[in-house]
């Protein structure tokens, strides 16, 4: 098993017909992935690459039976076509989009909660690199390649660092259930509590490796979740330990703003309730290599 | 982004938040005839530059005639103040705020902030106007309200009476200080606000509420919808490093190092200034090129970083997914190239095609410092950089 996303997943693409869409479409047709269809308001009936188009998310909906939305529409208008989303039965949206406004994100989480839980769809990012569950489907746009199938679950904030944790996982041998991006962004439609709850049910994944990084509370309530529910082995690494205070690093969400939020303060708090921390990001692997032994 | 106690003011007014009486000047001159047009017998000028604590700093001045204005002013113009939370170098001040002054009764404190946690809005106020609100959480927490805004259907009047009453606010004042917090939130989702903080709210003498001062930040993100806030900008208040960055697209924030960064990734940028560090380095700056590195980005970013002469060496870290490692070595090389560089560069390739990328570099005949991990090119970096140092300490020496 894996989370969120597998090889029965039916995928559409909104904002098919865009440079940066279409490529990635590309790469996860050749990954496997089951793309089935694309959305784009007005061009409803045309193909892209064999994938047909739709002008609505209902419509695409009705039309494949899909059931998953990676969504690629530019700023001004993602968080309207993820509203459209939520509304057309889709169970799980990633947001790739960079620079969504937070009040946009603020509506669409209100947005959201209209539907009861077991309706409600599952969103994660926006500003995020995506999902891939390796050896089964991708859903976004990191290199499919870096990741071997198996039995680690990531959950990060960033997409390079991501790769970078991946790459010395493969280097070690290890592989991944599913690799899951939260986003940069300070308002976002999944925090690391939300996923580490998915991967601790998964039967699948044997250990949880978090990439945080400065900003905001999602790690420390995190902490508070791993301490009461989790059972299995966390790792974590936290970015930032050099970022100063009051400043936006390169994340809309990456600022030190209150107490508890820089680098040095959430890897106490992870410690303190029993998550090994990787002192350096070059020792991600080496971390969850010898965690993995510890537990074996 | 961030604009002017002014500007804030100016925007607040329009939501009937009622402030003093102010006239703006760029010219001790200017200041001083401002005091004409306000009227009244006493005024405060204050500097206006990007930060909070002017009052400890020197930057807010009570003054009692013409003439204390004009020095007053004479004293601010061109000067950097130093806040703590400007750093050492401080903020030019180019502009000068006059407002008539105010008879204050009490100060409040209140602040709307983007709540992380419960991912609304919220309100945040307190009794203990005229502190900074770290301060106040740490000293008097007891004083703070907190209250969320259902973004669905905004402040509602009974909230904001809620507010007021746990503030005390006596009974006559309340339709008032409802009417400040329903116009501040207003103002925050109007503009797509990140901040709005008036500090202090005062209850004057002769029973008005009125904000002696005003701070609003914007989300960077929104600006595309609002041209008249992007109007505001004003680039004397940020560092220019920073300023010619924005000005280029790019992610950057100046720090005070010498080994200068250039990154594809927020994350993996921090995780790289972290890693110099750790290697007994200190990093120069955060700079994330973004996930598509043409070599033209990187031509760009290798220019922005030398603009500073503080970096004595430069990292290149690239973890190519979407894009490969032959193109941005390519990239590196065409900068170098153009550069000429007299400083060690160590460049770490990751990712797609990495073995292509790293004959381009070998070929180039360029003294390109080579690194495979994160941990070895951070290591070249501050040992190549230690080196020069040594170097140059003994050519000093030999002199």
């Amino acid at each position: 098993m894996s989370i969120l996303l597998d090889r029965d997943s039916r995928v559409l693409v909104q904002g098919i017909t865009g440079r940066m869409a279409r490529f990635h479409t590309q790469e996860m047709l050749q990954y496997g992935t089951n793309v089935v269809g694309g959305v784009v308001p007005g061009k409803g009936g045309e193909t892209v690459d064999g994938v047909p188009v739709f002008n609505t998310v209902k419509q695409a909906v009705e039309a494949t039976g899909a059931d998953t939305s990676l969504v690629f529409v530019p700023p001004p208008f993602a968080a309207d076509s993820i509203m459209e989303t939520a509304d057309s039965g889709i169970r799980y949206c990633v947001c790739i989009t960079d620079g969504i406004p937070a009040q946009d994100m603020i509506r669409v989480k209100r947005y959201m909660y209209r539907y009861p839980r077991e309706r409600r769809m599952v969103l994660t990012g926006p500003n995020c690199a995506g999902t891939i569950s390796p050896g089964k489907a991708l859903l976004g746009i990191m290199p499919g390649h870096i990741y071997l199938p198996g039995h680690v679950g990531i959950i990060g904030r960033s997409g390079t660092l991501g790769y970078e944790a991946a790459a010395q996982l493969k280097a070690h041998g290890i592989g991944v259930s599913t690799s899951v991006g939260i986003g940069g962004d300070p308002i976002n439609g999944s925090s690391f509590k939300d996923i580490l709850e998915r991967f601790e049910q998964d039967e699948d994944t044997h250990l949880i490796a978090m990439i945080g990084e400065i900003g905001g509370p999602q790690e420390a309530e995190a902490a508070e979740y791993i301490r009461d529910h989790v059972s299995k082995p966390v790792v974590a690494y936290v970015a930032g330990l050099t970022a100063p205070k009051g400043r936006t690093m390169g994340h809309a969400g990456a600022i030190i703003s209150a107490f508890g939020e820089s680098a040095s303060e959430k890897v106490e708090i992870l410690s303190a309730v029993g998550v090994t921390v990787a002192a350096n990001p070059a020792v991600i692997g080496d971390t969850i290599a010898n965690v993995m032994k510890e537990a074996a | 982004m961030d604009i002017h106690e002014y500007q804030a003011k100016e925007i607040l007014s329009r939501f009937n938040v009622e402030v003093p009486k102010g006239a703006l000047a760029y010219s001790p001159e200017q200041a001083a005839y401002r005091t004409h047009e306000l009227g009244g017998d006493k005024w405060i000028v204050k500097a206006q530059v990007h930060a909070g604590g002017r009052g400890k700093a020197g930057g807010v001045k009570l003054c009692q005639s013409q003439d204390e204005v004009y020095d007053a002013c004479n004293d601010m113009f061109g000067r950097k103040l130093v806040t703590h939370q400007t750093g050492p170098q401080g903020k030019g001040i180019y502009r000068v705020y006059v407002e008539s002054a105010v008879q204050i009764d009490h100060e409040i404190y209140l602040g709307f902030v983007l709540d992380r946690s419960s991912q609304r809005v919220m309100i945040v106020a307190s009794t203990e106007g005229g502190m900074e609100i770290e301060e106040i959480s740490a000293d008097r927490p007891e004083s703070i309200v907190r209250s969320t805004v259902e973004p669905a259907v905004g402040l509602q009047e009974f909230q904001a009476r809620e507010i007021a009453f746990n503030l005390g606010i006596e009974p006559g004042l309340v339709q008032h200080m409802v009417r400040t917090l329903q116009g501040c939130y207003r103002a925050f989702l109007e503009f797509d606000a990140t901040m709005v903080e008036i500090n202090p709210l005062v209850v004057t003498g002769d029973n008005r509420v009125v904000a002696l001062d005003a701070k609003m930040s914007f989300d960077d993100n929104a600006l595309f919808r609002h041209p008249q806030i992007s109007e505001l900008r004003d680039k004397s208040q940020e560092d220019p490093r920073e300023s010619r960055a924005a000005d280029r697209g790019l992610s950057y924030v100046g720090l005070d190092g010498n080994i200068g960064c250039i990154v594809n990734g927020a994350g993996l940028a921090m995780a790289t200034m972290d890693t110099i560090k750790l290697a007994g380095g200190a990093p120069a700056n955060f700079l994330d090129i973004g996930g598509g590195a043409s070599p033209e980005r990187v031509a760009k970013a290798f220019r922005l970083v030398l603009s500073d002469d503080n970096v004595q060496a430069v990292l290149v870290n690239i973890f190519a997914g979407i894009n490969r490692c032959d193109w941005v070595a390519e990239g590196v090389v065409l900068a170098l190239k153009s550069l000429q560089l007299d400083i060690p560069v160590v460049v770490r390739l990751a990712g797609t095609n990495v073995e292509e990328g790293q004959k381009i570099l070998a070929k180039s005949g360029l003294p390109i410092i080579r690194a495979t991990s994160l941990m070895e090119a951070a290591e070249r970096a501050v040992g190549a950089w230690q080196n020069d140092l040594v170097q140059a300490t003994k050519m000093r020496a030999a002199l």
